[in-house]
C-alpha cells in the first residue's frame, strides 16, 4: 500500500457485490460509528469549528483587511505559485518515474521504489535543514551555482525546491498502479492495427492515464500549499519575498494576534477543503474510467 | 482503484517480452536514467547530507549531542508524545475502518473526506486550532488559567497537535484493504456462532494484521517527526517542551550544525526503518497473493 494512498482519497468505489448487503449482518456498527464520529468531532471538527468561529469574531471588513494585506497576498502568491511549479515538475518526473517503475525491470528497481516514499516518512524539519545545507551559497550544489550568479537557498527557487521534495511520492504513487493494470491487449491491438508506438501512446495509453495523472498533480499541489517544516529553513522567511502562507499564521500567533491568525487559517482551511473535494471528484472520474475499462474488457 | 493485491501481484511480475508494445531500448534507457538522476538528486543526496554533516565534526560531537541533557529530554518527550498519540489514533483507525469498510450508510463519503482533512490542511493549522481553544486568549483559556491547568506550551498541547496531524494514518491504511477483502469470512464466523468481539479478534484482526502494523509504524514515524503543529503549540521551552524535530531546529538556528544533524540522523534512521517495514509488508502481501493464486480452493 503506498504511503501516498492514504491521502489519495477515499476508495469510495467499493466492490459492487457488497451493495446487496444492505441488511447489517455484522454487529458493532453503532459502537464503531459512534466512537468514530465522537473522536473525529473531538480531535478535528470542534477545534476546526473554533478556528472558524474565532475568525467570525472579526467584523467582515477587519477580516477582509487581514486576509488581503499586501504581505499576506504576497505570501499566497508565493505559496500557490511555488506549489504549482513544484506540482508540475513532479508531474513530469513523476510520469517518467511511474512508467519506468511499472514497466521496466532494472537493477535497483526495488530500492528506488522503496525510496520514493522517503519524503512521506522523513520528518519535514530534517528535509528542511538538509536541503538548505546543500543549496546554501557555501553548500555542495549552492557553491557550484554561486559563481554563475544563481542563488537557490533563501529565494523563491529554494521554496519551490523544498516543495518538489515534499510532493515526489504523490504523482508516482497514483500513476504506478494504473500503469501496471493497463490491459496489455489494447496496446497489442493498436500495434496490430498498424499504430506506431507513439500513436499507441498518445491515443491509447495517455487518455487512460490522464485522470490519475491529474489526481497525482493535484495531490502534490495541495500538500505543497500547506507545507511548513521543510520550507521555513530554506526560505529564510523574508517578508514579501520568501514568506509562505503558513508562516504568516505562525508570525501572527507569535505576536498574540489570535484573530489575525484565525482569519488566515480559515482562508487556508477553506482552500484545503475545496481542493480536497476537487481531488475527490477527479479521483471518482479516474475510478470510473478504470471501471469502464474493466467492464468493457 | 485496484486492490492492493492486484497491485502487488502485478508488481511481482513486471511485464516483459512485449516487443510489439515496448519502447525502443534507447528510450527505455533514457527514462530509467532520468528516474535514477531524479532520485539521486532529490532523495539520496539530502539523505546522505544528513549523515555526512552529522559526522562532519567527528564522532565525538555526535556522542556529546546524545549525552546532552536537552537532547535526552527531547527524545524522552518525543517518545512520551508518540506513546499517547499513536494508540489513540490506532483505536480510532480500527473503529473507523470497521464502520466504513463493513457498512454502507448515508454520509459515508463526507466522513471519508473529513477523516482525510488533517492530512490535507497545513500542519500549522493543526497547532493553531488548539491554541485558539486552550491558549491564554482562547475560548477555554481563562477557565484553564483559573484552575491552573496548562495545555498550550505543555505536554497536553503537543500531544493534541501530534494527534491531529497523524489522525488518519491507521484508518487510511486499513479501510482500502478491508474493503477489498470483503466480509464473507466475518459473516461465516457469525453464522457458525461466534459473537462480535470474537469475529473481530479472531477473523478481522489477523486478516489485516500487516496493514495495521504498517499503519501504526507510519503513524509513529509521523508523530515523532511532526514539526509544524508541534512548533505552534510547544512554546519551544528548552529541556521542557522541545520534541526532537524542534530540538533540531534550535540547534540549527544556534549554528550547532553537526549537533542538529546528529539528532536529524536519528530521525532519518526512523524514516529508513519505516520504509523498510513498508517494503517488507508489501513483499509479504505479494507472497500471500501468489500463494492464494496457486491454491484453487480459494
Amino acid at each position: 500500500m503506498s504511503l501516498a494512498a492514504p491521502l489519495s482519497v477515499p476508495v469510495a468505489s467499493a466492490p459492487r457485490q457488497h451493495r446487496r448487503f444492505n441488511r447489517r449482518v455484522l454487529p458493532g456498527f453503532p459502537l464503531a460509528i459512534g466512537y468514530t464520529v465522537f473522536y473525529l468531532s473531538l480531535v478535528v471538527l470542534i477545534p476546526l469549528g473554533a478556528l472558524v468561529l474565532k475568525a467570525s469574531g472579526l467584523s467582515w471588513s477587519a477580516f477582509w483587511t487581514t486576509v488581503t494585506a499586501p504581505e499576506v497576498v504576497a505570501a499566497y502568491k508565493l505559496s500557490l505559485g511555488a506549489s504549482l511549479v513544484a506540482a508540475l515538475v513532479n508531474g513530469v518526473f513523476g510520469f517518467i518515474g511511474a512508467w519506468a517503475l511499472a514497466r521496466y525491470e532494472f537493477p535497483g528497481r526495488r530500492i528506488i521504489d522503496a525510496l520514493i516514499d522517503l519524503p512521506f516518512a522523513l520528518p519535514t524539519a530534517v528535509a528542511g535543514i538538509a536541503l538548505t545545507t546543500i543549496y546554501a551559497p557555501n553548500g555542495w550544489i549552492g557553491a557550484l551555482l554561486a559563481p554563475l550568479g544563481i542563488r537557490i537557498a533563501f529565494t523563491p527557487a529554494g521554496v519551490t525546491l523544498a516543495l518538489i521534495f515534499v510532493g515526489i511520492p504523490f504523482v508516482i504513487r497514483t500513476l504506478q498502479p494504473v500503469i501496471q493494470t493497463l490491459p496489455a491487449d489494447v496496446e497489442e491491438a493498436a500495434a496490430c492495427l498498424g499504430a506506431s508506438r507513439v500513436q499507441t501512446f498518445c491515443k491509447v495509453i495517455l487518455p487512460a492515464l490522464v485522470p490519475a495523472w491529474l489526481t497525482g498533480i493535484a495531490l502534490s499541489f495541495g500538500r505543497a500549499v500547506g507545507e511548513y517544516g521543510s520550507v521555513v529553513f530554506i526560505s529564510a522567511n523574508l517578508p514579501f519575498r520568501t514568506e509562505i502562507a503558513p508562516l504568516l499564521i505562525v508570525n501572527k500567533l507569535e505576536q498574540y494576534n489570535y484573530p489575525g491568525a484565525a482569519a488566515i487559517g480559515t482562508v487556508m482551511l477553506l482552500f484545503s477543503f475545496v481542493s480536497l473535494i476537487g481531488v475527490n471528484a477527479l479521483h471518482r472520474w479516474h475510478a470510473g474510467n478504470t471501471m469502464a475499462r474493466e467492464e468493457s474488457g | 482503484m485496484n486492490s492492493l493485491h492486484e497491485q502487488l501481484g502485478a508488481q511481482a511480475r513486471p511485464r516483459q517480452n512485449r516487443r510489439a508494445t515496448a519502447e525502443p531500448a534507447w528510450l527505455k534507457g533514457t527514462l530509467i536514467a532520468i528516474l535514477f538522476l531524479f532520485v539521486a538528486f532529490f532523495l539520496i543526496l539530502p539523505m546522505t547530507t544528513v549523515f555526512l554533516e552529522a559526522f562532519s565534526k567527528g564522532a565525538g560531537v555526535v556522542l556529546d549531542t546524545f549525552r546532552d541533557d536537552a537532547t535526552l529530554k527531547a527524545i524522552e518527550l518525543t517518545l512520551i508524545v508518540a506513546a499517547i498519540a499513536v494508540p489513540l489514533n490506532t483505536v480510532f483507525g480500527l473503529a473507523a475502518a470497521w464502520s466504513i469498510a463493513q457498512f454502507r450508510f448515508p454520509g459515508r463519503n463526507l466522513l471519508l473526506i473529513l477523516i482525510d482533512l488533517p492530512l490535507w490542511v497545513s500542519p500549522v493549522i493543526g497547532g493553531l486550532i488548539y491554541v485558539l481553544l486552550f491558549g491564554r486568549q482562547g475560548w477555554l483559556g481563562p477557565w484553564l488559567g483559573d484552575h491552573d491547568i496548562k495545555i498550550i506550551f505543555a505536554l497536553p498541547g503537543i500531544v493534541l497537535g501530534t494527534t491531529f496531524v497523524t489522525f488518519p494514518f491507521v484508518a487510511r491504511n486499513l479501510i482500502p484493504l478491508m474493503e477489498t477483502q470483503g466480509k464473507a469470512e466475518e459473516e461465516a464466523a457469525l453464522s457458525l456462532g461466534a459473537h462480535g468481539w470474537q469475529v473481530f479478534w479472531r477473523v478481522t484482526l489477523p486478516k489485516v494484521k500487516w496493514a495495521l502494523i504498517y499503519g501504526v509504524i507510519l503513524c509513529n514515524a509521523r508523530a515523532m517527526g511532526e514539526f509544524g503543529a508541534v512548533s505552534v503549540v510547544s512554546g519551544h521551552i528548552r529541556g521542557q517542551t522541545n520534541t526532537m524535530p524542534l530540538h533540531v531546529e534550535i540547534l540549527y538556528n544556534e549554528y550547532h550544525f553537526a549537533a542538529a544533524f546528529a539528532v536529524a540522523a536519528l530521525l532519518s534512521l526512523l524514516a529508513v526503518f519505516t520504509l523498510g517495514i513498508k517494503t517488507f509488508v508489501e513483499w509479504r502481501a505479494a507472497r500471500q497473493q501468489l500463494a492464494s493464486q496457486e491454491t484453487p480452493s480459494s
